[in-house]
């Protein structure tokens, strides 16, 4: 393994700049993927009929296709429909809509846990029914689904790397260079590779910090039994 | 001619799953009266409740509020009627993710739109009004049966509602725990709160109702004061001495 500081140098400087764009895939993409799962796990549940087959056929189409594929669509094949998306607009789209199937089903899980007399007591307040689920349902939904959106939300920081597949020169796509440069792949990948986990470790933490902070009575981490 | 009930159910007819749950079901609730709708398990109180306060729309029949006719297909109408028609269920349904004081808050802001500061004053006033302004910062799951639902009476009561429907509010409490929940629905209807309320606590009603009802098979069949159905021979005196020595509870 090369340990010579001019490469270190240079392979730092590399996945440095890489990790800054993978920052501006992740952070954008996360919050549309939460966005989208919120949206699709509220029509899923309570939305009208035509609408809930749509939200179930998008989330059946997007969990159940490779991502790989996906990007490929959004960046190779929506040119042929007249629609250009730049490299990191086709990844942000194609993780935030992959990873908000995923969160729609934390949602809807999320949803159906909360008792259904809830509803009936907002009503039977006068709330109206879009005042009910964003006063009364969906904040304990959000509670409810957390541990699993904070999953998947570790999942798109690992699957972010697929973004060099679509020209992104992300954290994967430097390291691929530097390593197709030097043909130094073990050390190279062996240092990507703590990035990642550098930065899932940080996410884990966040995510922590923000269950623990939306943490009530009735609603605590759950842990394992006693 | 008298004065328009308060709340006035006439002919409500409902169907579900291809049965007739109440069956052309008529009352009227007068300012201040305490009614109480005693019967047999499935006879259709709950749901007689539920379509008083239209949270269950009935094929047949009109409900009224102070002699005005409700429409519940306008959904303004229908929100501005549920607010002055306070309804309490047997297993409370709090707001879990609020605080007690929350709970009795939420709607004032949301639905009558208050200040956040008149509804505080509010939602204290209320907590106070059942005996638990020391309890405001506690949230659901920590909150004992009996007082869940005197934060649901409080939340209930905070909308200002004309009348008040209760579905066995104390059916769901360990036995310890409902004179605490009684004792709060006399002091409502002593104050003048005008009720109408499903229970198996036929000893309480007995001293305080104006009026039993008797429902079976989605009917009225049996209606009149305390006394006057509290006599051998009738379904209700049958029903409620059944019941009282079924708990050990001396009829009162
Ligand atoms: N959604 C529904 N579909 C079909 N039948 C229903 C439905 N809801 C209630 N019922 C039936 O309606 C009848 C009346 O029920 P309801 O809950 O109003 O009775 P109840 O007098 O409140 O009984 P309880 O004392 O057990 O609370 C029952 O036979 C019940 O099975
Ligand atoms: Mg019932």
């Amino acid at each position: 393994m090369n340990l010579d500081p001019e490469f270190l140098r240079e392979l730092f400087s590399a996945l440095n700049k890489g990790l800054f764009v993978s920052l501006q895939l992740i952070i954008p993409s996360a919050l549309l993927g939460i966005a989208i799962g919120i949206v699709v796990g509220i029509v899923r549940v309570y939305g009208p009929k035509p609408l809930r087959t749509v939200a179930d056929g998008y989330v059946a189409l997007f969990r159940g296709t490779p991502l790989v594929a996906q990007l490929f669509m959004w960046y190779y094949g929506l040119p042929n429909l007249g629609i250009m998306l730049s490299a990191s607009a086709a990844a942000i789209v194609g993780f935030g809509m992959c990873s908000g199937a995923y969160h729609s089903e934390y949602i809807r899980g999320g949803l159906l846990s909360i008792k259904r007399g809830q509803l009936t007591a907002a009503q039977a307040l006068g709330f109206s029914p879009v005042a009910t689920i964003a006063t009364i349902i969906l904040p304990q939904a959000i509670r409810r689904a957390l541990p699993g959106c904070g999953n998947e939300i570790i999942y798109l920081i690992k699957y972010s790397s697929l973004a060099h597949l679509v020209t992104c020169l992300d954290l994967t796509g430097e390291a691929y260079g530097m390593a197709a440069r030097t043909y130094e792949f073990t050390a190279v990948f062996l240092v990507t590779g703590a990035y990642y986990l550098i930065l899932v470790s940080l996410a884990t933490i966040l995510l922590a910090r923000v269950e623990q902070s939306l943490s009530l009575p009735g609603f605590e981490r759950k842990r394992g039994p006693q | 001619m008298t004065d328009s009930p308060i709340l006035g159910a006439a002919n409500i007819t409902k169907r579900l799953g291809g049965k007739t749950i109440l069956d052309n079901v008529s009352l009227r609730l007068d300012k201040g009266d305490l009614k109480v709708l005693i019967g047999p398990s499935g006879g259709g109180k709950s749901t007689l409740l539920q379509c008083l306060n239209l949270l269950i729309l009935p094929e047949k029949g009109q409900i009224s509020l102070e002699g005005r006719d409700i429409h519940p297909r306008n959904k303004r109408e229908l929100s501005s009627f549920r607010q002055q028609v306070g309804m309490i269920f047997q297993d409370f349904n709090l707001f879990d993710h609020l605080s007690a004081f929350e709970n009795v808050r939420i709607a004032l802001i949301k639905v009558k739109k208050l200040s956040r500061r008149a509804a505080s004053e509010r939602a204290e006033q209320e907590l106070a009004r059942v005996g638990l302004s020391d309890k405001g910062g506690l949230y659901p799951a920590q909150l004992s049966g009996g007082q869940k639902q005197r934060v649901a009476v409080a939340r209930a009561l905070a909308m200002d509602p004309k009348v008040m429907l209760l579905d066995e509010p104390t059916s769901a409490l360990d036995p310890e725990l409902i004179g605490e929940v009684l004792a709060v629905i006399k002091d409502l209807s002593l104050a003048g709160m005008t009720m109408l309320m499903a229970t198996h606590q036929v000893g309480f009603s007995a001293q305080l109702a104006d009026e039993f009802m008797f429902m079976d098979q989605g009917r009225i069949v049996e209606q009149g004061s305390p006394k006057e159905l509290l006599v051998p021979g009738t379904r209700t005196q049958a029903f409620c001495s059944k019941i009282t020595e079924l708990a050990g509870e001396v009829p009162g």
